[in-house]
């Protein structure tokens, strides 16, 4: 192949991929009129979705970023077989079909669960509640926050750490004050994407959590209630959602460079 | 004093090392792989030795029954790039040691501790745009703030050019006696010989010889301490 003709395949195969994953998003915003984005915006569906969705998804990438950290460091600071397999293990939901995932967490928390039945017995009930969702969206998310945290605690010199310890720092203070800054812009990075993947949680959520408005009812799951009903309000759902994430990933895409800056 | 007497197997290395360093410089050398890094890790307390004992001024940091964490060891520690913290300036990286002092405190302290180094100048710099020269003063700087009871080099010339090697030696020399401190330096480059006053030649973990250069110049023991002893240069 000439270097021509590479180059116009390179291009040729960005134009058709580029257009194929914004045509969806502009087809969202194009095909909607001003009023009915405005009667979207008062769809007593939206705002109960839109707060619970911002607090479970708060809630879940808190859970993540604090024990992920803590797990992303271990595997990041050990070698072996355990390590691998931990490792391994936190990918796991990755791979998973998300309803999969609901399925498993309902096997697991649900009333008559391997833990639920347990926990039911104390009178905790965990399935179709809010705190169903956190869990649905921690599960679904973690993989990514961890990924990228074991990366970027991998590339922390192990020298600079050992120094710090010679300088009077405890292992926790050299993770706190060298590790945790030096890693700041991947760990921004990896909150991020578990963050836009935890908002956009579908399938898991349905089937552990259920479909409450209110209680268990978040954006996604909204966008697909009103459309049994009503497409353009489905729509201006779907297209304040998407304003919503991306807002957000331009907020966490800042802290990333600043923490990257600093 | 740092007297050391410990025994490790890495691997296929079997680590078996005896030493002491009084108010003085020593500098252990040997080939790649000889076991001197390691050798380090373990006094820092980063490592563990299978048994052995490290005692420091009469305080043990090592033995069967103690094993002080790496943190409360008083060693000053000067790694082969000297690992500045990047995300800190000059006087970030001194106040790092200080943490035990309230914050104003931290930092007057690291300032004065900059100038009596004479390296004020340095305080608000990036660290990543220092010298060579720079960045061995501040990471010497930085270890001496914690007031350590003895130093530990590792390479100290390694990622240097060879023009600015000779005049940095000089001046580590001129520093390291004007503290007094016992300092043992790892390295396999012959020119650092010019740093101490006595010379332990390391290989495959053990000790071969001990001595001054012209002790180990008028009987090696070993090739390798034949070729050492012969190419490094008069002192400084």
């Amino acid at each position: 192949m000439t270097s021509r003709s590479w180059s116009a395949v390179q291009q040729g195969a960005t134009i058709i991929l580029v257009s194929f994953l914004l045509l969806p998003v502009a087809a969202l915003a194009l095909t909607l009129s001003w009023s009915d984005l405005v009667a979207g915006a008062r769809h007593p569906l939206l705002l109960p979705a839109l707060r619970l969705s911002l607090a479970t998804s708060t809630c879940s990438l808190t859970l993540v970023v604090v024990l992920g950290s803590l797990v992303a460091w271990w595997v990041a600071r050990h070698r072996g077989r355990l390590s691998r397999l931990v490792e391994s293990v936190t990918q796991l939901p990755a791979v998973i079909p998300p309803a999969v995932a609901g399925v498993g967490l309902l096997l697991a928390f649900g009333r008559r669960g391997l833990l639920g039945s347990f926990l039911a017995r104390h009178g905790l009930s965990l399935a179709f509640s809010t705190p169903a969702v956190v869990l649905a969206e921690t599960f679904v998310s973690a993989p990514f926050f961890i990924q990228a945290a074991i990366a970027a605690f991998r590339r922390v010199d192990e020298n600079l750490l050992t120094v710090a310890r010679t300088l009077g720092a405890s292992p926790f203070r050299s993770f706190l004050r060298v590790a945790l800054p030096l890693s700041a812009p991947g760990l921004v990075g990896g909150a991020a994407m578990s963050w836009a993947r935890s908002l956009g949680e579908f399938g898991a959520t349905l089937l552990f959590a259920g479909n409450l408005t209110g209680r268990t009812q978040t954006l996604p799951l909204a966008v697909y209630t009103a459309m049994e009903s009503d497409l353009r309000a489905a729509q201006a759902l779907a297209l304040i959602m998407v304003a919503v994430a991306f807002a957000m990933l331009l907020v966490l895409r800042r802290m990333a460079r600043e923490a990257g800056d600093a | 004093m740092l007297e050391v007497s410990i025994a490790k197997r890495i691997g296929t290395l079997d680590l078996a090392l005896e030493l002491s360093v009084g108010a003085e410089t020593l500098l252990v050398a040997g080939p790649n792989g000889a076991g001197k890094s390691t050798l380090l890790l373990l006094l820092l307390g980063v490592a563990r030795p299978d048994r052995g004992r490290i005692a420091l001024d009469g305080r043990t940091l090592f033995d069967t029954h103690a094993d002080v964490p790496a943190e409360d060891r008083r060693l000053g520690y000067l790694p082969q790039d000297y690992a500045l913290f990047p995300h800190l300036d000059a006087l970030g990286n001194v106040a790092f040691g200080l943490a035990h002092f309230p914050r104003r405190e931290r930092r007057a302290r690291s300032a004065a501790w900059l100038e009596r180094m004479g390296a004020s100048h340095l305080a608000n710099r990036n660290v990543e745009a220092l010298s060579g020269g720079e960045r061995q003063r501040l990471a010497l700087t930085r270890a001496l703030a914690r007031e350590p009871r003895a130093l530990l080099l590792d390479e100290p010339f390694a990622s240097l050019d060879s023009s600015a090697r000779l005049e940095l030696r000089a001046s580590l020399r001129r520093s390291l006696l004007e503290w007094r401190l016992p300092a043992l330096i790892v390295s396999h480059d012959p020119d650092d010989a010019m740093l101490a006053d006595r010379i332990a030649v390391m290989e495959r973990g053990r000790i071969v010889q001990q001595g001054t250069r012209d002790d180990l110049r008028a009987a090696p023991s070993s090739p390798f301490v034949a070729a050492f002893a012969a190419t490094s240069r008069e002192s400084l």
